[in-house]
């Protein structure tokens, strides 16, 4: 990424990944890449805002080169731990070894254990003041947005919220503005952001932004730390954000099975026909061979989750085990959710899918079908049947 | 006296045992820790915690 002035004296200094397909391990795919964001501030106090990943360090220390030596830095905020911002810390640190960390007591604890550094750091909290010369820096405490060390940083002088991941998106991109790039790209990857990695958040997440909407802080810019900045429509994204922490939905159905013969795909998509049948949007996914990352992007929106599994071993197929544990996870909220399934003997899929979905919190509509081997006419029928039904719960609210 | 889950993070306050790292002594309640009181583990507040039964 080449560096670019985004507002007076302030530069994006970060790096983009255009190859990166996967991120946090292998939970979550990234298909358009990402970018690791980083600004510089030129002031009486030099002042960069977090780094990049640690594979990135040669780039992004050749980008602050083009603003300043990196030896002339004398603050590093540190708003987050994770290694994909604070990988590069070590080596600017051995660069401008006089440099003070600012971040939280979490954000201290976390680096230490990272990185064993024995670094100037200055802790700080919600409401302490940073003056670098012309620009103030503020700084919100925002823990679990995502990590317990997590900080947002705002530029009153400019308006200027740095939140780290908070609103940003794995979006690698030549362009750094909102207004120019594809929106549905753009908030496509928003919303997959905030499903894979933020969902189960999502009560803190509200808490926060009305937090800050009292702090009554004009913000005219977002910069996150991925993807791209917010600069034509900062309230978009923060809207966008109070709607999904809110888990609010939209009438439409996900289903989501795995086959072993076929019989169980076959139900799916009469179960299907019925929901469409009754005026109800579904998409249907075999959890085996379909982007886990792109199913939860879809759940994140939808109102009625239907799980199908064969039975194998007296339980659910492995696929939809993995799968329904990170649904545990999310914690969605105000879902209704169903469950069918072939099976050749006792059968057993149904029930410890459902098994799952209780712990998870989410309501159980009764009904779902599980028949043996190939389910015949009669059976096919209630499958639509079902879906007719359960596309009624799902519009009613 | 009753314990009290973080709904985030998972962590468990015990009234027993108290939070003495963060000045609440051991047989604090849950609902006598002060108003800005935080999980010493992820750090979110005290509306994020759920009464154990």
């Amino acid at each position: 990424m080449s560096v670019l002035k985004i507002l007076p004296d302030i530069y994006s200094v970060g790096v983009v990944d255009w190859d990166v397909r996967n991120f946090h391990g292998h939970t979550y795919t990234t298909k358009r890449g990402t970018s690791y964001n980083a600004y510089l501030i030129i002031d009486d106090k030099i002042t960069l805002v977090d780094t990049v990943m640690g594979s990135f360090t040669a780039e992004f220390i050749e980008n602050i080169k083009q603003i300043i030596a990196p030896e002339k830095i004398d603050y590093i905020i540190a708003n987050h731990v994770e290694t994909d911002h604070s990988g590069a810390l070590p080596e600017m640190m051995r660069l401008c070894p006089k440099a003070k960390i600012f971040g939280t007591a979490k954000c201290r604890e976390g680096l230490y254990k990272h990185y064993y550094g024995n670094w100037d750091f200055q802790e700080v909290k919600t409401g302490d003041k940073l003056k670098l010369g012309k620009k103030t820096l503020n700084f919100i405490e925002a823990a679990m947005i995502h990590w317990p060390d997590s900080m947002f940083t705002y530029c009153p002088e400019e308006q200027l919220l740095m939140p780290n991941d908070a609103f940003g998106q794995h979006y690698a991109t030549s362009e750094r503005f909102d207004d120019e790039v594809d929106q549905c790209a753009l908030m496509d990857e928003a919303a997959k952001y905030y499903a894979n990695i933020l969902w189960p958040l999502s009560s803190v997440i509200l808490k926060k932004i009305e937090e800050i909407q009292k702090m009554d802080l004009p913000i005219k810019m977002i910069a996150p730390s991925h993807g791209i900045i917010w600069r034509k429509d900062p309230a978009k994204i923060i809207n966008a954000y109070i709607s999904w922490a809110k888990n609010e939905t939209k009438p439409k159905v996900a289903i989501v099975y795995e086959t072993m013969w076929g019989s169980t795909g076959k139900m799916a998509r009469k179960i299907a026909e019925g929901i469409i049948q009754a005026g109800i949007s579904t998409r249907i996914f075999d959890v085996a061979v379909t982007d886990r990352t792109e199913i939860i992007r879809e759940m994140l929106d939808t109102r009625g989750f239907l799980f199908g599994s064969s039975t194998h071993d007296n339980d659910m197929l492995p696929a939809m085990a993995g799968f329904l544990e990170l649904v545990r996870g999310l914690r969605p909220k105000n879902r209704v959710a169903s469950t069918f399934g072939s099976y050749g003997w006792t059968g057993g899929a149904a029930k410890e899918m459902e098994v799952v979905l209780k712990e998870a919190g989410i309501d159980i509509a009764s009904g779902g079908p599980s028949f043996k081997y190939l389910p015949d006419e009669r059976e096919m029928k209630a499958c639509y049947e079902f879906g007719s039904d359960f596309a009624k719960i799902i519009k009613g609210g | 006296m009753a314990k009290y889950k973080c709904m985030v993070c998972g962590y468990i306050y015990d009234p027993a045992v108290g939070d003495p790292e963060h000045g609440q002594p051991a047989g604090t309640k849950f609902e006598d820790l002060p108003a800005d009181w935080v999980c010493p583990e992820c750090g979110v507040g005290k509306d994020q915690f759920e009464r154990m039964n």
